[in-house]
């Protein structure tokens, strides 16, 4: 019997046809391998731009709280370290001097943060004059120049000596916006989402509502701005640049998600469930309460946590509502002035000093590490509790 | 009195009465029982039922003084407000105790109240967007008032000028070089960008979702997806300082090699770095629809002895085709909406012009720009703001609409 | 209908020319060829055996049905044939299957290939989104059987005409193919398996989601079409198998249990099993 499917008179066309079948898996293949490397290329930029802002240059100091420093902080500093030190270190000391006479006159051995020229030079990103540059070998000679972790990055707010400056009070603005966010958005957002899933009739209202949801969701964010502006700190006289106004802004953008989201839990528990309820004899809102949302509450807190997580990231309508001050001190009330991470993380990137540069992505590190925590939390919630019927 | 005292104050009066009011409905309720009548609902129902007629109305009547006053319609002091408050929440914790019956049907109640608390919460949805629409609109409105729509849409100059001239009472020189507000510009460069962007993420996009879920095993793309996935969770303040600060200058450098002028701000860095965020949204979605694709429809391919890519250009990506449509709109809102990428890598000068090389700014910028600084909040180019962004929300939700819409009939087709 | 001449090859024609010398007496008698068998035939979805051991025949130019209860396997076998379970990863597979002699399951058999000579119809009719003529004309596009407009045109109608669907489409090729009825969609399916000129067409239960008339149609239609191919039909339904077949496999349990030309099978079965499913004793 002559062998008909493996020898042919085809055998070009298939060979052909074989041949683009090749080509066109490759091409997909190499698209998702782009994106992989995109995706490589930006971690490793990032954490390259900022990972050294993790560390200080610090100098080993004589502080001489004599009498010109009563007045000037500075002359503290023994003439030639002037250049040397960071301003911010003895900015301090007239006011310290005031308030303890005794310190007049005694003198004090310290490491103080290096100004940040010094800092820079030393991580390779600027240029000293020579005479400078000398003076930094011979403290590096002597042994009294250092570089330790930047400690400081996290226990202070920001500042307009780039040594100094770091992400508290960004970070206490980001937490109190999260809370407002949170306080308004969840449980409007789940009650919302119960009553359209579990007792909503199906009539125009509801379709209406429904279709709401779902474009808010897909409104650019920096339309809630305006919105923030014109109602919150116009008609109601919220505060400009408080966390009240941001939480609420964020609030308004995070409550489409969370509501599409909760629904989506309460929507994957299977009806039977609910008719064992209401056999029971349970009206329509024990059978939510004590059957369907305690199924549902991991995926309400995943959906959650997600939505937070992106609200966390948002920039655009918070600089719209004025939350892009130049915040030294973090709040101590949700109405007081502050900012949050992501504008922290502007500001810096809008500074022309290089120095900031290397803030600004240890900035990102720290916010992409926060929200990576969080989306991670979120998945690891769902995959715990997640129940196949 | 600062409002977080006041609404301590309230919360810590109004507590104690609504344990106090729980207790003693309930006790009554069970008095009752225990002389043997029978009772409509169950005890603590009945402690629930004194509780909404305690809280209801003091709450009512203090979110509708907060509410008004807010509004600049009555200014009552705040104490006088937390005193009717509380005398208003007495009288109804007498009234509801007073009225507990045997055939008062508390449970009904109570589920009516649950069920009207649950349906404000879901017409707040419906509030913010009347609230969008009608604030942007207003204050568009105002600028409409003083800028022609004529100009705004077909002018090819932007430049709102000099607030302070205007706030001088020299306003009226406009067309002599003091404000133009003429969109072309701005608008040409959201296209600009939003056009590269869905140049480099459709491509991209749909070729990784078509490996997802034709080629990959399983286990692949349980790896491949959640990577993709890291795109999507990267802020656009994160995306925007990568565009600045290491595409752009990329971008130069190649520009020079080849002998052209790159600016520093130039379009086609946020427009790549845009596209680089607009990836998982389109593969995603474009994976859930091909994956959505019966069986039987490959296996009739199959069975006519076509090869696998063969399959996927002319059977599955036909079908698949108004689910992959929805997923580029989708993908051409979010770009036109994205701001942070664009004011952080491109410039703030209105240019129209073809060449991606040159700074070009665009809508969302000039939003951003028009409201920082000193806000007169009359000044026309405060307003513009409000117009762009009626603009962008426009078009946005016919997008989006659109999109659902397409989505819609495909799944009644596949399901 | 038209007839078709199928010579592909030299000994395929030769066979066509001894059948259509013998005379009727000695055809009835002489053993048809075999055009597709099965040899030891054993097949698992993961750790779980399919099927067991199966050897049968499949003759030329006859309907073969294969009938059984639900779950028996013989859809299983059926998509062994054209290798339509190479698609489902975790089967794997024991045994020969070959088609003239050749194995299908060669390391070197082009898959593609394969399916040109072995044709299936599905049994919810699955036509593409596409018009009608394109519906037929894609495939042989793609094999290159068909290549200018008026080529794909005439294998277009020839095709349409064989599954006798020409008249009722034959204004509008263009809409698409699935605003036809449920049997009109079955049967274009089948006129596009035509279309790409198989020796073999496999047809799984392909009337069992049609009404008793558009069934009676393609029940019809494999009555004129196994002049031509050779069928293997899966069915549910014991009248058809009957009515249609001229040789039916009794499958149970993922075992061929019985296999004999139709009249015998169902007036005399062998086995006391193909009694009890004919009898309707299970089902």
């Amino acid at each position: 019997m002559e062998r008909r499917l493996t020898g042919s008179a085809n055998n070009a066309m298939i060979r052909k046809r074989y041949r683009r079948e090749a080509r066109f898996k490759a091409y997909t293949i190499t698209a998702l391998f782009v994106a992989f490397g995109i995706i490589a290329a930006f971690f490793t930029d990032i954490i390259g731009q900022g990972h050294s802002a993790f560390w200080r240059t610090e100098v080993q100091v004589t502080l001489d709280y004599n009498e010109r420093a009563e007045r000037i902080g500075r002359f503290a500093l023994a003439e030639d370290m002037r250049e040397i030190v960071s301003r911010g270190a003895v900015r301090s000391i007239p006011l310290e001097i005031r308030n303890n006479p005794e310190l007049a006159g005694i003198q004090r051995e310290i490491w103080a943060p290096a100004y940040s020229r010094i800092d820079q030079y030393r991580k390779g990103n600027e240029a000293l004059s020579p005479e400078l540059a000398a003076q930094v070998e011979r403290l590096e000679r002597e042994g009294r120049i250092r570089t330790t972790f930047n400690w400081a990055f996290f226990t202070s707010g920001d500042s307009k000596l780039p040594e100094l400056a770091g992400i508290f009070s960004a970070a206490v603005g980001s937490l109190m916006v999260l809370a407002v966010t949170l306080a308004f958005a969840f449980p409007i957002g789940v009650m919302a989402a119960i009553y359209l899933e579990e007792f909503a009739p199906d009539n125009k209202l509801t379709q209406a509502i429904e279709v709401n949801i779902n474009n808010l969701a897909a409104v650019p964010s920096i339309i809630f701005g305006l919105l923030g502006l014109a109602v919150f700190i116009n008609t109601f006289g919220v505060p400009r640049s408080s966390a009240l106004v941001g939480g609420l802004t964020l609030g308004l953008m995070t409550l489409p998600i969370i509501i599409i989201s909760t629904r989506a839990a309460l929507r994957s528990v299977p009806d039977p469930i609910r008719l064992g309820g209401f056999a029971m004899g349970c009206s329509r809102w024990q059978v939510v309460r004590d059957h369907v949302m305690p199924l549902s509450l991991p995926g309400i807190l995943t959906g959650t946590i997600i939505g937070l997580a992106q609200a966390m990231g948002e920039t655009a309508p918070l600089i719209i509502v004025g939350m892009i001050a130049y915040i030294p001190e973090a709040p101590s009330s949700i109405f007081e002035s502050a900012t949050v991470l992501p504008a922290q993380v502007f500001t810096w990137a809008s500074e022309p000093r290089k120095a900031f540069v290397e803030k600004t992505g240890a900035g990102i590190m720290v916010l992409l590490a926060i929200l990576l925590t969080l989306n991670a939390t979120a998945v690891l919630l769902r995959r715990k509790f997640e129940r196949r019927w | 009195m600062g409002i977080g005292l006041t609404t301590l104050l309230l919360i810590a009066a109004l507590t104690p009465l609504g344990f106090l009011a729980y207790r003693l409905g309930r006790g009554k309720a069970l008095a009752t029982v225990a002389s043997g009548v029978r009772m409509h609902s169950r005890p603590q129902q009945y402690g629930w039922y004194s509780v909404v007629w305690m809280g209801i109305p003091a709450l009512g009547i203090a979110i509708a003084a907060a509410l008004l006053s807010l509004l600049g319609v009555i200014a009552p002091a705040r104490e006088l407000v937390l005193i009717v408050s509380i005398a208003v929440g007495l009288l109804g914790f007498a009234y509801g105790l007073k009225a507990i019956r045997p055939e008062v049907r508390a449970r009904n109640a109570l589920d009516n109240v649950v069920r009207y608390l649950l349906l404000s919460a879901a017409l707040i949805s419906i509030i913010t967007t009347v609230s969008i629409v009608l604030s942007i609109l207003f204050e568009s409105m105002r600028f409409f008032r003083e800028v022609s729509v004529w100009e705004f849409v077909t002018g090819t100059v932007w430049s709102p000028g000099d607030t302070f001239l205007e706030a001088a009472g020299r306003g009226d020189e406009v067309g002599e070089g003091t404000s133009f507000f003429g969109t072309v510009p701005l608008f040409a460069g959201t296209f600009m960008v939003t056009a590269i962007a869905m140049a480099t993420a459709l491509p991209i996009g749909l070729l990784s979702a078509i490996f997802m879920s034709e080629y990959a095993t399983p286990r692949q793309r349980g790896i491949a997806k959640p990577i993709l996935e890291i795109l999507a969770g990267i802020p656009t303040v994160v995306y925007g300082f990568f565009a600045a600060v290491t595409v752009t200058p990329i971008i130069v450098d190649i520009a020079s090699f080849f002998g052209l002028d790159a600016s520093y701000s130039n379009i086609l860095s946020p427009g790549i770095v845009m596209g680089i965020m607009i990836i998982p949204f389109i593969s995603s979605l474009s994976d859930d629809v091909i994956n959505s694709i019966p069986q039987s429809l490959r296996e009739g391919a199959y069975a006519l002895g076509t090869t696998h890519s063969e399959t996927i250009k002319q059977v599955i990506l036909p079908a698949s085709l108004p689910g992959v449509i929805s997923a580029f709109l989708l993908g051409v809102s979010r770009a036109l909406g994205e701001t942070m990428i664009v004011v952080m890598a491109a410039g703030v000068r209105p240019n129209l012009t073809w060449n991606p090389l040159e700074d070009m700014t665009t809508v969302t910028v000039s939003i951003v720009y028009s409201l920082t600084g000193d806000l007169a909040f009359d000044s026309p180019m405060t307003l513009s703001a409000f117009a762009l962004g009626l603009v962008l929300f426009t078009v946005t939700l016919l997008l989006n609409l659109v999109s659902t819409y397409l989505v819609r009939r495909f799944k009644q087709k596949y399901d | 209908m038209e007839t078709q001449s199928t010579d592909v090859t030299a000994t395929g024609s030769q066979t066509m020319a001894q059948n259509q010398d013998t005379s009727p007496v000695a055809n009835e008698q002489a053993t048809p060829e075999v055009k597709m068998s099965a040899r030891d035939l054993n097949l698992w979805y993961g750790d779980t055996q399919a099927l067991y051991d199966i050897n049968l025949d499949m003759y030329n130019r006859e309907v073969t049905a294969l009938i059984g209860p639900s779950g028996c396997g013989k859809s299983t076998f059926l998509r062994c044939l054209n290798r339509m379970n190479d698609l489902i990863p975790q089967v794997r597979m024991k045994g020969q299957v070959s088609l003239e002699g050749e194995d299908i399951y060669d390391s070197s058999v082009d898959v593609v290939q394969l399916r040109t000579f072995v044709g299936m119809v599905f049994q919810k009719p699955n036509p593409f989104p596409k018009s009608i003529y394109e519906n037929i004309a894609y495939a042989p596009r793609l094999h290159g059987t068909g290549t200018s407009r008026s080529e794909l045109d005439d294998l277009v109608e020839s095709s349409l005409k064989r599954a006798g669907l020409w008249n009722e489409v034959a204004d509008r090729l263009d809409t698409a193919g699935t605003e036809l009825s449920g049997g009109q969609q079955q049967r274009l399916c089948i006129a596009r398996a035509i279309a790409v000129n198989p020796e073999v067409i496999l047809m799984d239960e392909p009337a069992s989601a049609l009404d008793p008339l558009a069934t009676a149609t393609v029940e019809e239609l494999i009555h004129e079409l196994k002049d031509n191919y050779t069928i293997v039909i899966v069915t549910h339904n014991l009248q058809q198998a009957a009515r249609v077949a001229g040789y039916t496999a009794f499958f149970h349990m993922g075992k061929v249990i019985e296999f004999n030309d139709t009249d015998t099978l169902f007036t005399n079965p062998a086995e006391q099993r193909t009694e009890d499913y004919i009898t309707g004793r299970f089902g």
